[in-house]
């Protein structure tokens, strides 16, 4: 799908390493650790794209690097090596990795949303949500105290939460809640891109349902592509259109969600599906 | 004065280290220089950097006015008084305009500045992101990429949560389109006489050991939405009981005896002044 056109994100070589590397790095990792330096390979030699509208799912267990590759592209963290395109942000010529402190808040404030599996991280829970939605619309530049409070009421109905329960602090809403309040942050300023760290992870089977639910309908509204991280293969056959799998740092395999459910090819994507079956 | 102590009590090299401080501060409007903050007979927290500016400027040739929350005889700025009088052989005024350099906390006069004098005021905090940001390193990086999101953010809930701003004092400004700074505790009655004053602002944190500056002619715009535009204090009706005044900063007191509310002038020489009384 989408072969000829240019991807939304385009990842090349991503590395992470905790440790100095050596020679030995190269060829002799066991598991993501040089037996020789010591080092830890998070992340390692990662490449994929995300297209226009797609949700691209990212499974592996524990450790694998999923939330690195989040942390890294939503530029909390460096990355030792590696680039990152954006389509919309300088033609996707330069990567965003490369640019100023001040260039990076922009990219992370205009062209990507973020949704942390642990609220707490990506909301101020004692400010009011509809501060927690217009953070997003001043870091853009927004200077409009009217237009953020409008757009925050509008994305806040946007993720069922009333308007007149936008005064009150995401502290005093339950996990579901809070996660909506946090999608609709992350959809502020119109993203080209969302990225969803286990948004369902920790929350009951019907308030994840609803949450999925919401996901679906964001993107069908928004036409926003979805960077989706999970461990639970059942959101990711849900949500995914297609899927890389990761283990110890790395890609494994990758290609249609279906193709990768139905006839996996690699052993751990195989242990991984028929764990769960 | 007492010759036992060195002129103006600081040695030489302390004072001219502050100067330079000072004049760093002057060349990067709004910016906070680090200082060597000197000790002194006085506690940390009760003016010492507004004191150190004092001292490292002053010369026999100047006269000098201090006030503490508008009042030229409290017993802080009667001390103060005292101590630069004790140390130097300078004369001291009530009037605003007959002075060279004010000390000040907590007011700015209502009798507008002039070019030639320094206005040094006391600041207990200087940092205005530490109550969004409580780590030092932070701020310093978020005032050197100019993220002053925060900050917006602030002023934005407390107008979501109370239909208005209610920052009432230490309003946060925007220092020649750059640099955010604490007004130190000033009224915000008081921010509009920051902005293209002709004098010059010199801003003293002892504790803190910080100083910073807003030189003449300087722009400084209170922080305010697109919108919401800012307002200052203002007392519909009320008059100075004593000189009459409206328009100046009123203190609202109580009369003990009676219970009686009533308003009076914060800036006790501007009151005496219009009174006649000096």
């Amino acid at each position: 799908m989408h072969l000829k056109e240019k991807p939304v994100l385009e990842v090349k070589h991503l590395s992470v390493r905790y440790g100095e590397g050596c020679e030995a790095c190269r060829s002799s990792l066991e598991k993501n650790r040089c037996p020789v330096c010591g080092t830890v390979w998070a992340a390692n030699d990662i490449s994929l794209e995300v297209y226009h509208g797609e949700v691209l799912g990212i499974v592996g267990e524990s450790g694998s690097g999923k939330s690195t590759l989040m942390r890294c592209l939503y530029l909390d963290i460096e990355p030792t090596g590696g680039s990152a395109f954006f389509k919309d942000y300088k033609s996707g010529r330069t990567s965003i990795w490369d640019v100023s402190a001040a260039e990076k808040r922009r990219v992370r404030n205009h062209l990507m949303g973020m949704v942390y599996q642990n609220p707490i991280l990506g909301l101020r829970m004692d400010f009011t949500s509809s501060a927690n939605i217009a953070e997003k619309l001043i870091a853009a530049g927004e200077r409009d105290a009217g237009a953020m409070t409008g757009r925050a009421t509008e994305l806040l109905e946007a993720v069922e939460i009333p308007s007149s329960r936008m005064k009150e602090p995401p502290r005093v809403f339950s996990g579901g809640m809070q996660q909506r309040v946090q999608i609709s942050r992350a959809l502020a300023n119109h993203p080209s891109l969302l990225l969803l760290d286990e948004v369902t992870t920790g929350l009951d089977l019907s308030v994840q349902a609803k949450v999925l639910d919401l996901i679906r309908k964001i993107r069908a509204k928004y036409g926003v592509s979805i960077l989706l991280v999970s461990h639970d293969l059942a959101v990711i056959r849900m949500l995914a259109d297609r899927t890389v799998v990761m283990l110890d740092g790395k890609i494994v395999e990758s290609g249609l969600t279906d193709q990768i459910l139905e006839d996996p090819q690699h052993a751990y994507t195989q242990q991984l599906v028929h764990s769960l079956i | 004065m007492d010759n036992n102590y060195n002129y103006a009590f600081l040695d030489e090299g302390s004072k001219r280290e502050i100067r330079r401080a000072s004049l760093k501060a002057v060349a990067i409007p709004g910016y906070q220089v680090p200082f060597g903050s000197r000790e002194l007979p006085i506690g940390r927290g009760w003016g010492t950097g507004g004191i150190q500016l004092t001292l490292s400027l002053i010369g026999p040739g100047d006269v000098l006015k201090v006030i503490d929350q508008g009042s030229d005889e409290s017993v802080n700025a009667v001390n103060i008084k005292k101590f630069v009088g004790l140390t130097t052989d300078v004369k001291t005024t009530v009037k605003t305009e007959e002075a060279t350099i004010i000390q000040t906390r907590h007011r700015i006069p209502e009798t507008p500045m002039k070019e030639g004098q320094i206005l040094v005021l006391q600041v207990p905090m200087p940092e205005p992101l530490r109550i969004v940001e409580p780590r030092e390193e932070i701020t310093k990086k978020m005032h050197a990429e100019g993220d002053y999101s925060p900050m917006w953010l602030l002023l934005y809930e407390s107008l979501i949560r109370y239909g208005r701003i209610t920052v009432a004092s230490e309003y946060p400004c925007l220092v020649e389109g750059r640099y955010i700074m604490n007004p130190s505790p000033i009224p915000k009655f008081d921010n509009p006489k920051l902005d293209g004053a002709d004098c010059l602002f010199l801003f003293g944190a002892g504790r803190e050991k910080k100083i910073y500056a807003i030189p003449p002619h300087t722009r400084v715009i209170p922080l305010a939405f697109d919108d919401v535009p800012f307002e200052k204090e203002s007392f519909p009706g009320r008059r100075c009981r004593l000189c009459g005044s409206g328009g100046t900063y009123l203190d609202e007191l109580f009369d003990s005896a009676t219970g009686e509310k009533y308003y009076q002038c914060s800036d006790t020489s501007h009151c005496q002044e219009v009174r006649g009384c000096i």
